[in-house]
């Protein structure tokens, strides 16, 4: 069986400023069937930029992207304008972080759906209609029938993230993009859309590339994480094994700033820095300035990342063992 | 919807009222005896007292102000003093003129406006771009009646394919859809059609470049829509305020006309109203005023309507 996303040495430069600035720099992925793979790092690591790459969302006169993506056996950089549509929202699609801002203001949510069924699939309009009623139920909207008609002003957060999945859902797409979905959320409605995106994965079968800065929402949702830091995937594994005995220094950094494991008065650990201008990376590894277990070769070259044959792989010349 | 329009109506006429006082004061603060233009200079002190109460001048000002008001509601706006002929009739002879003009001018405007900052937006920061801002500048600061005559002075009076002066045809009264009437339309249309024309493009071009950049136009792109698809996204945001706008330009171009009515001699509003003005036609000169006022008004009315009607985030409460 093929993989659902393949993304062989993506490299993706923005050009649109004085300097050009690599915002992915290299980065080898793939994602099973049915998988569901988080995508973990700070701002400005690149982790929306894989994604908007996996649909070629990025403006081409203002980018710069090579390397391979293939998404279910089709090559992304290679698909004329209308494959490339046809690939949109058919196979891969995409939740966006805030979907007040990701829905058009003047069109009804509604219609929104309608508009994305008859595109791909040359339906009517009321077939169309009563996919976007079958998907709101199956969503959990509240008085589904009205609230199609609503514009997205006028429904809550939650709701809105429901009508986008609902969107992103519409025409039964093989893989789901989730760019921090839960992000603009407040805690419980968070719980509530993690735990139906999983019940939707489940029963759809959906290969899912969830993105997230937050560590609690990738154990809750993900098979898989992949780290991400300043444009490079620095660490790759299955959730347990990562959050148990995670090798990279800047893993471990993260998982030791969880205000979760403080006790109150206790000082909150940090990483210490800030994460590197992406036009102006170190030769060497991009976390070296910041890490206290750099050595010489670490200024020097990046280190590759390398697969240790139980499903994980780390980018890191002093990675840690599990009794540190 | 209907309870918003009515409701906007009801706003309307404290805005109508001060208008009318506006317009029935402005004649009795200008400088100057409003009978002098009627009067011969050697007129008896008895005579002009005659001719005071004839037209009411002798009465104080809020009754004046009542009765006017009065005849106005009842659709009599006086007796012109230069021609003898009733206000009202000839007002409404120039609005239908300017009307024309106006409208015209306005679609050409909107039309050219919209396609060269559709062009622009879309095109930020290439050639295209710099061109149509370029034509939008030139469209708001050429004088527009230095157009009017390089107009005329090329189709008129080098090529001869268009008539310079005038408002229709000698003689005939046919309005309407023939070359006959056009023709004498097109200069002073294409000379009024700038203004719109160079507001309504940097309007539309500064619309299309922030929905652009908005995040819906990429998730629009990510359902799979094409550029077609996209594009029919882009229009409906940009549309309300650009028809808003388009409705306010259509108001100024209805009495902002005198330059141009005058340079060709559009039998309008403008050239009434400049008419008005240098024959110290006092009665023509308020009414005139006061229909275009009312005019403005109920035009913006309208754009607000349409507008909230097709914009469902401007509140219908």
């Amino acid at each position: 069986m093929t993989n659902a996303v393949e993304i062989e040495n993506l490299v993706v430069e923005f050009t649109g400023g004085s300097r050009p600035v690599r915002a992915l720099d290299g980065i080898s992925l793939s994602l099973k069937q049915g998988e569901v793979l988080a995508l973990l790092g700070e701002s400005g690591s690149g982790k929306s930029v894989t994604l908007r790459s996996l649909l070629r969302l990025h403006n081409p006169k203002r980018s710069r992207t090579s390397g391979k993506v293939t998404v279910s056996g089709r090559d992304v950089n290679a698909l004329d304008a209308d494959a490339l549509a046809d690939l949109r929202g058919g196979v891969v699609s995409m939740v966006f972080q805030e979907p007040m801002l990701a829905l058009d203001p003047v069109y009804t949510v509604g219609e929104q759906i309608a508009e994305a069924v008859v595109r791909h699939e040359g339906v009517s309009k009321a077939e169309a209609r009563a996919r976007a009623l079958a998907l709101f139920e199956r969503v959990r909207i509240p008085s589904p029938e009205r609230r199609l008609d609503a514009y997205p002003h006028e429904m809550s957060g939650g709701m809105r993230q429901r009508a986008m999945i609902a969107l992103a859902l519409a025409c039964k797409p093989s893989v789901l993009l989730a760019d921090e979905p839960t992000t603009a959320l407040d805690a419980t409605v968070q719980i509530q859309i993690l735990l139906l995106l999983r019940e939707l994965q489940r029963e759809f079968g959906l290969s899912i590339i969830f993105v997230t800065h937050d560590i609690g929402v990738a154990v809750e949702i993900a098979d898989r994480v992949a780290v991400m830091y300043a444009g490079r995937i620095v660490e790759t594994g299955p959730v347990a094994a990562l959050l148990h005995d995670a090798r990279h220094p800047y893993t471990r950094g993260l998982l030791a700033s969880r205000v979760e494991r403080v006790a109150r008065g206790e000082r909150l650990e940090t990483i210490p820095g800030s994460p590197p201008d992406l036009a102006a990376l170190p030769p060497g590894c991009a976390f070296g300035p910041r890490c206290s277990r750099a050595t010489s070769a670490c200024q020097t070259t990046p280190p590759e990342l390398m697969v240790d044959g139980q499903g994980r792989a780390v980018a890191c010349f002093n990675a840690m063992t599990p009794a540190e | 919807m209907l309870f918003y329009t009515a409701k906007r109506f009801v706003l309307m006429l404290p805005v109508a009222i001060g208008v009318s006082l506006v317009c029935f004061l402005l004649v009795h603060l200008a400088p100057g005896d409003p009978l002098s233009a009627v009067l011969p200079t050697d007129a008896s002190a008895e005579t002009q007292a005659e001719m005071r109460k004839l037209y009411g001048f002798d009465k104080p000002l809020p009754v004046q102000y009542g009765l006017w008001l009065g005849r106005v509601l009842q659709g009599d706006l006086g007796v012109s003093i230069a021609s003898g002929r009733p206000v009202a009739g000839e007002v409404i002879n120039a609005v239908e003129n300017s009307l024309v003009l106006a409208a015209a001018a306005t679609l050409i405007g909107f039309v050219l406006g919209s396609l060269l900052g559709l062009l622009g937006g879309y095109f930020r920061g290439t050639i295209i771009d710099r061109l149509s801002s370029f034509t939008a500048v030139l469209g708001v600061s050429v004088p527009h009646y230095w157009l009017g005559m390089v107009l005329v002075i090329i189709f008129s009076v080098q090529l001869n394919w268009l008539p310079a002066t005038g408002g229709g045809p000698q003689g005939s009264d046919s309005k309407g859809l023939n070359w006959d009437y056009i023709r004498f339309l097109v200069l002073p249309a294409i000379t009024m059609s700038v203004i719109p024309m160079g507001i309504v493009a940097r309007t539309v071009k500064a619309l299309v470049a922030e929905i652009l950049n908005q995040e819906f136009v990429q998730a629009l792109a990510a359902k799979g829509l094409t550029e077609r698809g996209v594009f029919r996204h882009v229009i409906k945001n940009a549309a309300p305020t650009a028809l808003a706008v388009m409705g306010l330009q259509l108001g100024y171009l209805l009495g902002g006309s005198i330059l141009i009515e005058t340079v060709f001699s559009w039998p309008g509003t403008g050239f009434l109203l400049n008419a008005a003005i240098f024959q110290r036609d006092l009665p023509l000169l308020q009414g005139t005023i006061l229909v275009l006022a009312i005019f403005f008004v109920v035009l913006n009315l309208l754009v607000d309507v349409v507008q909230t009607a097709i914009d469902p985030r401007v509140q219908r409460a």
